[in-house]
């Protein structure tokens, strides 16, 4: 496999997150580029580039961009999506804590392309010793003159998944109850306090400096050709050394897994892995097997790349238990909003639980389909869609281990 | 039993206040600022923070109770998060979890801290012990108190 280091490049370096180490290793460079450029300019570059959003739904981040006004009399903003609470996914926190300056870099050229004078990094509360690296950060790169006319606040949440959902976390920056709002019928940009904002993942913005620097087909000779460039994939669960990696797109998930995490832990066999994160879905290990590391190539299985933190599963493990614990997990985490999800996500719970106790009935599992339905879709976000793609992967993949504990 | 803010802490809070388009956007970093202060959050801390930042007291309580690490009971005890997410399961939260009970602390069961490639993993007092073991564990606790 062959190295790509676009966001991890200076990850190993000791004191990777001093101003010092970074800029002796080229950081803040692409500035002096922005006096040639117009932020019209900058965008077309990000778009040629093909850059995805790596929060998890991988939109396309130019087109983005160009929502957000030139002309405007209200201020634009900028907001970065640190809250990276997706079971499975642990990458924002290398970035913010091993070079937060290339985030900044990130953000500065971001401001200056879409006229934000204002960016927030909005990030998760259990965060906050990592949370206190990039503001040292941001306080060294300040007093070396280096934020020109922008401003950077790290506004700190408080415990909430549903704030990771991009106007979910404008309430909570707003200081409100973290609830999704309804969407628009047309694509426009979101808004903080009625002023239009973007909103983007902190690795989004962090592999903007590279694509600046190098140039969009820089950025194109990795991955593939409809998902260009290099994602910080990451594993957990059972595997021999979990953690990190920044791979390009299009790798075999299987290469990767051996490659870097050292294949199963303690030489057992594969059973199965969930591929980007808890609400992705999970696939069997002949699917593993099969299957590339892009985008298009996970949906075509009928799952999805997610935030590409995947979590690996050994043959001991039994699928209902790993169901139910996801279960609580969206239990716990819904926002309360619409019945279906309130209610729906309470009800699956308690079925999976009752099948993992030895009392279910072949009903149990019907209900459970027929309550997935129902939460696919009429909710104001995706949580309750993704909950239900994920039973729905759970028991057409291992509908047997099902059966077999009723 | 009435609330105030510090001396540093209203300074912080005027700081911010040029910092958001609005003051109702402090009402998550006055109520941290709140629950360090005093270890949990007060109804005498909530209607402060309403005066300060001009938002209703009410919404103020509505949006403490929304954010799982905001306390609004006091404890004498060490809080412990631990981690049940999948990843922290399969790497053994559950014997973690367990061996806690031999402590006096207070434990918390949380969703995914975000160590699920050092797994299982601990929070307290914001800092993630990672990698846990049950003598980890001991270890750790010994050191804390
Ligand atoms: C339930 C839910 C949780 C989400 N959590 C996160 C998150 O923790 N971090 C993140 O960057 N995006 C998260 N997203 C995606 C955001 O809504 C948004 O699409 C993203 O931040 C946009 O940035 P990107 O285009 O750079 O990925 C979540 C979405 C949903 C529906
Ligand atoms: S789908 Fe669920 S999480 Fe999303 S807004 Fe509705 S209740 Fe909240
Ligand atoms: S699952 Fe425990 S930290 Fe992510």
């Amino acid at each position: 496999m062959r190295e790509a280091l676009i966001v991890s490049r200076k990850f190993s370096l000791e004191e990777s997150h001093t101003l010092a180490v970074a800029q002796e290793h080229g950081a803040y460079k692409t500035l002096k580029k922005l006096q040639n450029l117009s932020p019209l300019e900058v965008i077309k570059i990000i778009k040629e580039s093909g850059l995805r959003g790596k929060g998890g739904g991988g939109a396309p981040a130019g087109n983005k961009w160009a929502l957000m006004p030139q002309e405007s009399e209200k201020p634009s903003f900028l907001a970065v999506n640190c809250d990276e609470s997706e079971p499975g996914t642990f990458k924002d926190r290398q970035i913010i804590t091993k070079d937060p300056h290339l985030l900044i870099e990130g953000i500065l050229l971001t401001c200056y392309a879409i006229k934000a004078i204002h960016a927030y990094v909005y990030i998760r509360g259990e965060y906050y010793q990592y949370q206190q690296v990039l503001q040292v950060a941001v306080d060294e790169a300040n007093a070396a003159g280096l934020l020109g006319d922008v401003k950077i606040t790290l506004h700190r949440g408080a415990g909430a998944y549903i704030c990771g959902e991009k106007s979910a976390l404008l309430e909570s920056m707003e200081g409100k109850r973290g609830h999704p709002r309804l969407k628009p019928k047309q694509p426009e940009p979101e808004w903080y306090f009625g002023n239009p904002t973007l909103v983007n993942n902190v690795e989004t913005i962090a592999s903007v400096p590279f694509i600046l620097e190098h140039g969009a087909e820089a950025y194109r000779s990795y991955g593939t050709e409809r998902s260009p460039g290099t994602l910080l994939f990451a594993m957990s669960g059972h595997v021999e050394r979990p953690g990190v990696y920044e791979a390009e797109f299009g790798v075999p998930m299987m290469e990767y897994i051996n490659h870097f995490g050292g294949g199963v832990k303690n030489g057992k066999k594969l059973k199965a892995v969930i591929p980007g994160g808890a609400s992705t879905g999970v696939l069997t290990a002949k699917e593993a097997e099969e299957v590339l590391l892009d985008y298009e190539s996970l949906r075509a299985m009928g799952v999805s790349l997610g935030t590409g933190g995947m979590i690996v599963m050994d043959e001991e493990t039994s699928m209902v238990a790993v169901l139910k614990n996801l279960l609580e997990f969206y239990h716990e985490e819904s926002c309360g909003q619409c019945t279906p999800c309130r209610e729906g996500t309470g009800w699956v719970d308690k079925l999976v639980g009752k099948i993992l106790d030895g009392r279910g009935s072949s009903a149990d599992i019907d209900e459970l389909l027929e309550i997935a339905e129902t939460m696919n879709g009429k909710t104001i976000c995706v949580f309750a869609p993704a909950v239900s793609a994920v039973i729905v992967s759970f028991l057409t993949r291992f509908r047997d281990e099902f059966e077999a504990a009723l | 039993m009435s609330f105030s803010f510090t001396k540093a802490n209203l300074e912080r809070i005027e700081v911010l206040k040029n910092r958001y388009p609005s003051t109702q956007a402090l009402s998550l970093p006055c109520l941290w600022m709140a629950q360090y202060q005093e270890g949990y959050i007060t109804l005498d801390a909530i209607d402060v923070i309403s005066e300060t930042i001009d938002v209703p007291a009410m919404e103020i309580y509505r949006v403490a109770t929304f954010y799982t690490m905001f306390h609004l009971e006091a404890t004498q005890k060490k809080r412990v998060l631990v981690c049940k997410t999948l990843s922290c399961k399969l790497c053994g939260s559950e014997g973690i979890l367990e061996h806690l009970k031999g402590h006096d602390v207070l434990v918390e069961h949380v969703e995914c801290l975000g160590s699920c490639g050092t797994a299982p993993v601990m929070q307290i007092d914001d800092v993630n012990y990672e990698n846990l073991t049950p003598e980890k564990v001991d270890t750790i606790l010994e050191a804390l108190r």
